[in-house]
């Protein structure tokens, strides 16, 4: 080790030129990273942005962006789209975090705790034609619980299964999947969380409401919202479980994007398609930055940083 | 525990366990019933079908080479680049995060429109075994992977941690992988989890791209009738369950670093 | 070092996994069997069940084994000619089969051949997507001589029935869907903005009103009238919510109600049918232009529209547009005249400028009718 007492905290006595790219020098790091996601993901992208402005021959054409940023039909898929994703964001946060912390309660690497994080990985991925087939069995015309209230109340809505079909419907089945998301990525959390705070806190005499209210709730808050955002695009992107329980395009952005892909009578338009994605990635970029201003101003902890 | 939060933990538990249980033993109801709903009876012709499928195990077995890659691609290119990015370039903590939401952002369906002439390319230039997805599944776990590193790094103060080891005289690479990975284990552990559970449950890309993997194989098998497609599908929910069970996992609370930093 | 033993660890398994990765197998298609556009420039169809055994597989795409008996189908080919078929996505819309090709140009897993609706054939005729081919049956396929470039050959048709629980009673009459038994009940098979099936149906039901092609606002009426009464959900039916029945009654083509009432039949109920109008569709077959296995996909051609082909859609209960000719050379087969009748009833049929009316009226008015 040599006599320089700043070596290995990145500064060093040298000419102010190589300081400065010796400070840029960390920006070396995130290269293979940048390199990585360049080809598969950034790329990809790229095609599918641009093509929203070309039309068949490949031209540069704003006609279809235009078309579709006028058209209400487009519009009201938005707001829908927009809805359920708030929605079961909103829940699927409330109920996942409870249940995380439900976890951290317990014994830690206990049966229940595997089993628990087992389970919600396998079921954060479930969705599509299974899930909604398992929800119609469950609430439907002849399900299980359907059933029971048949015969115990049959005037309430759940002896009904009309519920289901709509949008408040969906956003129970997405709600499916939304809570184990919830649940994986805010575990982490909880339980980084060390019990000497909480120590620390009875012991200069804190109630539990003191303590979660000053310390645990302020800890809590920037990865609860930053997992909300995570649960809110990951609801705003789903197709494959509305498809199969609402057949109908317009109702949703991504159900109209399915149908521009596929549509066997006339409606198949590439261009259309890829216009709504762009739409849709310019939601979540919107999103993303009123994520970041409420980060900012609620995270006391990181503006010490 | 006092008994508040045993109440608390009880019925939370109770709730949510309620929620995701009950469609699964739908769906278990369903698929031991003979065909036709008005049918009494419970009968496991259903499942029986399952073990004689030839492609399931090669498909399991592409799958599961799949993973290990994709978990290879997290812990050697992911992990590292999020520790760095929080600790030496906050500046690109949210443009990272936003590129790492994009795959979340744009439906499967569009992202095989964008990703297909690359695939083209790799089938024809390279391989044309489902294993290539697994470059294409690493994308699609960056939002989880990303979040879930991101909650643990939150919490834990790698700033006071990397100061310290760096005063102690660790070398970047020591102070990486010795003192900041072991605080991430839960973080890691559980973006390793959501990425098995991705690449045994991802459906719609490699069925639109033609691959045979895991879910497309076991979609295959269902098209026969509908009890044997509920059954088939329920077994892969446990499959990948007990998979995942047997990963190893020692003690994960107790590891995390307890540095008494004023 | 921790770090340094997952490196190891890593490399090793990225290298096995390389190593396991299955080599390029290319099917060298003898050039002639790639542009033959008929058996006898391919040494008949002895020549190309050779050739197909070469290339040992077939890739067909968007084939449910419910649509029109594929199964039986797929299951006689593989058994008569000895070559494995490679299914693909059989939930995919014609356009998807296209899009598959597109996407998949120049692979091994691209498919050889397509069985498409009217629109999609029309859309990509001349485009180089098909290769032209003829088969031997080709003049007596009804409609077939409507393309005389063969890229697409007419290959069976369909009439659209609402197909239903015969637990739930006897449907004589459409407003009879109106009543408090059926609610929560009815569905349509597909969007009708997407699916050939789901606008056939709207189709048969103005039809049923009385009214015509050109103007479906009586049975988008209709089917507000179905929604508001609890009727109508939009769920998409599929084999599994039929069988347990959440959809008990389903309107769609002919042929997947008959594989539904077989169904039923073999576990002791009915699956009635109730057609109201005669409204179809005609699908058609074609062949890729650069499909991997050429001889196969020919010969599947020469199968499934010949004799063998007919006997099963048949009894699948589609109507094969060679039916006309075996009923009239007394060659059609007694099963599957019990399925399918000897008529050729010619259902009526929108022209390509009718659907797309259609499509734009139920752009905005489909959502007002009967969404939630």
């Amino acid at each position: 080790m040599s006599n320089n007492p700043n070596r290995g905290t990145g500064v060093t006595l040298s000419s102010a030129g190589s300081r400065y790219w010796k400070s840029k020098s960390a920006y070396l790091g995130v290269i293979p990273f940048l390199v990585f996601t360049g080809i598969f993901l950034l790329y990809p992208t790229w095609n599918v942005v641009t093509g929203a402005f070309q039309d068949d021959k490949g031209q540069f054409d704003t006609a279809k962006v235009k078309e579709l940023a006028a058209s209400p039909i487009v519009r009201n898929a938005f707001y829908n789209s927009l809805e359920i994703s708030f929605k079961t964001a909103i829940f699927g946060a409330i109920l996942g975090g409870l249940f995380a912390w439900a976890l951290t309660t317990g014994k830690p690497g206990g049966i229940f705790y595997k089993i628990s994080v087992a389970l919600s990985s396998v079921l954060a991925q479930f969705g599509g034609v299974m899930l909604t087939f398992a929800f119609l069995a469950t609430f439907g015309f002849n399900g299980v619980i359907s059933s029971i209230f048949v015969k115990l109340s049959p005037d309430s809505f759940l002896a009904q299964s009309a519920w289901l079909y709509t949008l408040n419907g969906l956003a129970v089945v997405y709600t499916f999947f939304q809570i184990p998301l919830m649940v994986l990525v805010f575990l982490p959390t909880i339980e980084n969380m060390k019990p000497q705070w909480r120590e620390a806190s009875d012991s200069l005499g804190g109630s539990a409401r003191e303590y979660w209210v000053r310390v645990g709730i302020p800890v809590l808050t920037p990865s609860f919202f930053g997992a909300m955002l995570l649960l809110f695009v990951n609801s705003f992107s789903a197709y494959a479980t509305a498809a199969t329980l609402v057949n109908m395009s317009d109702f949703l952005t991504p159900l109209q994007i399915g149908n521009a892909l596929s549509s066997e009578v006339g409606g198949a338009n590439p261009q259309e398609a890829k216009a709504l994605s762009l739409a849709m990635v310019i939601v979540v970029i919107i999103v993303m930055f009123i994520y970041a201003q409420i980060r900012r101003r609620v995270s006391r902890w990181e503006s010490s940083r | 525990m006092t008994w508040k939060v045993k109440v608390w933990r009880y019925s939370i538990i109770g709730l949510v366990g309620f929620y995701l249980l009950m469609p699964l033993y739908s769906m278990l109801d369903f698929s031991t019933k003979p065909f036709a709903y008005f049918q009494k009876g419970r009968t496991l012709e259903a499942w029986k079908i399952i073990p004689s499928q030839p492609d399931l195990a090669i498909s399991i077995f592409r799958s599961l080479v799949s993973a290990a890659i994709v978990m290879t691609l997290i812990l050697i290119l992911i992990v590292p680049t999020v520790v760095w990015v929080h600790l030496k370039l906050p500046k690109l903590k949210r443009i990272v995060e936003l590129i790492c939401l994009i795959p979340l952002a744009i439906p499967a369906i569009v992202i095989v429109v964008g990703i297909a002439p690359l695939y083209r390319w790799i089938s024809i230039n390279i391989s044309e075994s489902p294993i290539t997805l697994s470059l294409v599944y690493s994308m699609l776990i960056l939002p989880y992977t990303y979040r879930s590193l991101s909650a643990a790094l939150d919490a834990a103060d790698i700033h006071t941690l990397a100061e310290a080891a760096r005063t102690l005289g660790a070398s970047t690479f020591r102070m990486m992988a010795g003192v900041i990975m072991p605080t991430l284990r839960t973080g890691i552990l559980n973006g390793s989890f959501i990425a098995i559970a991705l690449v045994l449950g991802e459906f719609t890309i490699s069925n639109l791209l033609n691959f045979k993997t895991f879910q497309v194989v076991i979609a295959q098998i269902g098209r026969t009738n509908g009890n044997v497609a509920v059954a088939v599908s329920l077994a892969s929910i446990l499959f990948v369950l007990l998979l995942l069970l047997l990963i190893p996992q020692k003690n994960r609370q107790k590891e995390v670093l307890d540095v008494d930093v004023a | 070092m921790k770090f340094s033993k997952l490196a190891k660890v890593a490399v090793v398994a990225t290298v096995s996994a390389a190593l396991m990765v299955p080599t390029l197998t290319s099917a060298t298609a003898a050039s002639k069997f790639a542009t033959a556009t008929s058996a006898s420039q391919a040494g008949g169809v002895a020549g190309l069940a050779a050739q197909c055994k070469k290339e040992g597989q077939l890739n067909v795409i968007a084939l449910p084994h419910y649509w029109a008996d594929y199964k039986s189908m797929i299951d006689g080919f593989k058994a008569k000619y000895g070559v494995k078929i490679d299914e693909a996505d059989p939930e995919a819309s014609s356009q998807d089969e296209i899009d598959a090709a597109n996407r998949l140009k120049g692979t091994d897993r691209s498919p050889d051949v397509f069985d498409i609706g009217l629109a999609v054939a029309a859309k990509y005729h001349g485009t180089g997507t098909f290769a032209p081919y003829k088969v031997r049956t080709w003049n007596n396929l009804q409609g077939a001589a409507g393309v005389p470039s063969a890229e697409y050959t007419p290959n069976y048709t369909g009439t659209m029935t609402i197909g239903y629980d015969g637990s739930l009673g006897t449907i004589t009459k459409l407003d009879d869907l109106l009543k408090p038994v059926f609610k929560g009940k009815v569905t349509i098979n597909g969007d009708p903005q997407g699916s050939s099936a789901g606008l056939n149906s709207i189709f048969m039901v103005n039809l049923a009103l009385g009214g015509t092609f050109d103007d479906i606002s009586p049975a988008v009426a209709w089917f507000k009238k179905l929604k508001d009464a609890g009727n109508y959900i939009n769920v998409n039916p599929t084999q599994a919510t039929i069988a347990s029945g959440q959809t008990p009654v389903v309107m769609d083509n002919g042929y997947i109600a008959v594989s539904i009432a077989k169904q039923f039949k073999a576990a002791g109920k009915t699956w009635k049918m109730f057609t109201p109008a005669s409204v179809g569709s005609t699908y058609n077959s074609a062949v890729s232009a650069w499909a991997p296995h050429p001889a196969c996909a020919r010969l599947w051609m020469e199968y499934t529209l010949g004799e063998e082909g007919a006997s099963v859609w048949s009894q699948g209960g589609a109507t094969p547009t060679l039916w006309t000719h075996l009923v009239k050379t007394k060659r059609a087969p007694a099963a599957g005249i019990a399925v399918i009748g000897k008529s050729k009833v010619a259902a009526a049929a929108a022209t390509a400028a009718q659907s797309t009316k259609a499509r734009e009226y139920l752009k905005t008015a489909w959502v007002a009718a009967v969404g939630s």
